[in-house]
């Protein structure tokens, strides 16, 4: 198990090239590329129907891409898939616990499927819950707790397997603006905290903070990568949002 | 990825199945109230009407009611795997499927601990049918209650392949009324589970082929022959077959490079 991990131990934790993705003729995606170094915050931004959801389907292995490669932490999607989602947390767009179980239960299935013991799977779910203060509602139904507890758990599961790159597909949509915060704030804490690189796909330009990396996707292509001043600079603009106006009126008036 | 990690996805799968099954009661009851209809009223009403001449495996007249409950077990199992079928698609709504697909395990392997964990709840609840009937008098030879297992292990496992199939295949099932139209009367009425197929073949030859080549046909009749201790290799042979063919379409559909996932969108 050594080997191949130091091997890929300075590998980006994503690595995004040259994808290409249809829906029968219709084009999602067109030529995306992008790095995503290990222990940065990238936020996926782009309007609805840029091909976010769709990004986040490849990178999670629902299907293969047309064209291009795509590696986690230096495993190629499609040659070493089992290793490349071993080294994933995913929090999907629409909610994926099981309501009728406890948050514990919902837990464990997911560690079940990571092939953690019994101990071990027990002392990640304590360790995760506390850090997102929900170790008192272990043993409650998934269905009583709110929209912002049930995403925090999902947050949770995506963790306990201490995952190098987390996927989070716009986890705050329908969450009031001081939970929305706090999560945001909460994940920035993950990647300092615990080296863990993030992609956060959202159009909600508030979600970013001034050291954040960005990949500015619109109508399927990227229009922008990097970090934040490097784009504001590239755009000629003073805030994220006009650059985001800029960039994008640019590309459609091409 | 160790055999230990293979053993211990499947345990979770299975322990998820599980927990959601005795959390929904109201399904369980379902599940029981509807064949127990059948057999309580219907074979009631049917007895008269119908009379039954000696076939294999039986060896004596035997009441309507005795020959319907092989054909009533199939269709505890043929629901059991619709609706698990149709609980994938929802699921797949709701997104708990993605979770199951972007585990670290083969996607082959997901499916099939899903389709066993199915299976085990199906044969849960025909064992709690077989008990019912029993109270009720109507008994099988007590050996044909550990003979049927394995019979009932084969053919929960082929109506579950077909349900995980339609859920690859069919792009959206509004709700469960499609599925009953469309799979699983014509699936029970065409078999024999409820009328001998000679009795189908007097009144409609036509009607009869279609019968024969019906896979639930066959998975009723695996269940029936090893419920008297009995074995009937030709329909055992079916139902195998079909499991097989119904496994490998469903891993084909769920496969990420020409699934049928990829077809629909952000699903």
């Amino acid at each position: 198990m050594s080997d191949p991990k130091s091997e890929t131990r300075n590998a980006a934790a994503l690595n995004v090239e040259g994808v290409r993705f249809h829906y029968g003729a219709k084009p999602a995606l067109q030529d995306v590329a992008f790095t995503i170094p290990a222990g940065t915050f990238t936020v996926l931004l782009g309007p609805n129907g840029a091909g976010k959801t769709t990004l986040f389907s490849l990178i999670a292995r629902l299907y293969h891409a047309t064209q291009g490669t795509l590696a986690v932490a230096g495993h190629d999607l499609r040659r070493a898939p089992l290793s490349a989602l071993a080294e994933m947390g995913i929090v999907f767009q629409q909610p994926t616990l099981d309501l009728d179980l406890s948050v514990l239960q919902n837990l464990r299935y997911h560690a079940a499927l990571r092939g953690m013991g019994k101990k071990d799977a027990l002392e990640r779910i304590d360790a995760e819950l506390r850090r997102f203060n929900m170790f008192e509602r272990k043993h409650e139904k998934v269905r009583t707790l709110n929209g912002g507890h049930r995403r925090r758990v999902e947050i949770a599961r995506a963790l306990l397997h201490q995952p190098r790159l987390l996927l989070l597909d716009e986890p705050t949509i329908g969450l009031d603006v001081p939970t929305r915060k706090a999560i945001v704030d909460h994940v920035h804490n993950l990647c300092k905290t615990d080296g863990i690189a993030v992609l956060w796909a959202t159009h909600l330009i508030d979600e970013i903070s001034p050291s954040d990396r960005i990949v500015l996707l619109d109508a399927g292509r990227v229009r922008a990568k990097g970090a934040i001043a490097d784009i504001l600079k590239e755009a000629d603009a003073t805030t994220i949002a006009e650059a985001f106006t800029k960039l994008t009126a640019k590309e459609n008036a091409a | 990825m160790t055999a230990t990690h293979y053993f211990r996805g499947f345990l979770g799968i299975l322990t998820r199945e599980a927990l959601r099954f005795l959390q929904q009661r109201e399904r369980f009851l379902a599940a029981l109230v509807r064949p127990l209809i059948w057999l309580l009223v219907f074979a009631a009403g049917f007895r008269a009407a119908l009379g039954i001449a000696i076939i294999p495996p039986y060896e004596t007249y035997i009441p309507y009611e005795v020959y319907i409950v092989p054909g009533l077990l199939g269709m505890i199992q043929l629901f059991n795997g619709m609706q698990s079928s149709l609980s994938m698609v929802y699921d797949r709504e709701m997104g708990s499927m993605r979770t199951l697909l972007v585990s670290p395990l083969p996607r082959w392997y997901l499916l099939a601990c899903k389709l066993t964990a199915g299976t085990f709840v199906s044969i849960l609840q025909a064992y709690a049918f077989l008990a019912i009937a029993f109270f009720f008098g109507i008994e099988a030879p007590l050996l044909g209650y550990a003979a049927v297992l394995p019979a009932l292990v084969l053919s929960g496992l082929m109506l579950g392949a077909l349900g995980l199939l339609l859920s690859s295949a069919i792009r959206q099932l509004e709700n469960f009324a499609g599925i009953m139209n469309f799979v699983i009367f014509p699936m029970f009425f065409l078999s024999s589970a409820l009328y001998p197929l000679w009795k189908m073949r007097e009144s409609s030859p036509w009607l009869y082929e279609i019968c024969r080549f019906n896979p639930f046909t066959h998975a009723v009749e695996t269940i029936r022959f090893a419920l008297y201790g009995d074995f009937n290799p030709w329909a055992v042979a079916i139902t195998l077959g079909s499991f097989t063919l119904f496994l490998s379409l469903a891993v084909l559909g769920y496969d990420p490079a020409r699934g049928m996932m990829r077809r629909k969108g952000g699903a």
